[in-house]
């Protein structure tokens, strides 16, 4: 598993929710530090790179894992 | 260091108090602000009840003649049967509505969509700002202390001069 500093689980959520608890998450968290979101839903993986991408943070890895979606991300300044 | 781009604005009417047509403003809404742009959401005539400390919105099959009829429970062959339901049938059945909202809001929390009241709060604690139509409020007799806090009023004209600079306007 790829070194993160937190966590944040939103399985079983519902677009527009993991977006929206990732953003939350990541408002508490310093430049730099890195969040490993899951996700049950599909859609986030196109709604998580392009809600990264718009406010800033680095999408570092997707992966689609037995547990479900596993996003790490870099937050940004 | 990133410089600091000008916020995107978006500007929505949510004209609609059905529980299917709540969905869309407070979804694009909540999103928009966790994607960091300034969002004004202008509720007027039917979509005015949204703003209401107690949510009553309703969902009916009648006029819908596209709402999928589904049962939230049983096995998957039952769940996946579309009930031919007539809009004659429908529309004449005491209590008809109350049991297709309940069945709606059933499905929805089965497969994890969040409710309008889950949603409407994180509008709010996302800085979303909530403006009711002065002029509908008065035609329909509603008081700015039955809807939630940080409701502001607003017309026609202070509407549009946010959306005039707007980067997204839609009408719900």
């Amino acid at each position: 598993m790829t070194a993160h500093d937190e966590t944040l689980d939103c399985k079983g959520l519902q677009c527009p929710m993991p977006v929206i608890k990732t953003k939350l998450k990541m408002d508490t968290m310093e430049a730099g530090k890195v969040l490993r979101m899951i996700t049950s839903d599909p859609g986030s993986c196109k709604d998580i790179p392009a809600w990264a991408e718009r406010v800033g943070h680095t999408l570092i890895s997707t992966e689609n894992t037995d547990e479900g979606f596993v996003f790490l991300l870099q937050r940004g300044d | 260091m990133v410089e600091e781009k000008p916020k995107k604005k978006m500007a929505l009417i949510a004209s609609q108090g059905t529980l299917d047509w709540a969905y869309p403003p407070f979804i694009l809404a909540s999103t928009a602000a966790a994607m960091d742009m300034e969002v004004k959401i202008f509720f007027t005539f039917y979509g005015l009840p949204l703003l209401k400390k107690k949510l009553k919105a309703k969902v009916t099959p009648t006029g819908n003649p596209a709402m999928p009829m589904k049962m939230p429970f049983g096995p998957k062959f039952f769940q996946n049967i579309n009930w031919p339901i007539p809009a004659a049938v429908s529309g004449n059945m005491p209590g008809f509505d109350t049991v297709a909202t309940s069945l709606m809001k059933k499905t929805f929390k089965k497969k994890g969509v969040a409710t309008i009241e889950e949603l409407r709060d994180m509008c709010v604690l996302l800085g979303v700002d909530l403006i009711a139509c002065q002029m509908t409020m008065d035609v329909f007799g509603f008081e700015k202390e039955e809807f939630i806090d940080g409701v502001n009023l607003g017309g026609a004209a202070a509407f549009l001069d946010f959306a005039a600079d707007a980067d997204i306007q839609l009408f719900i």
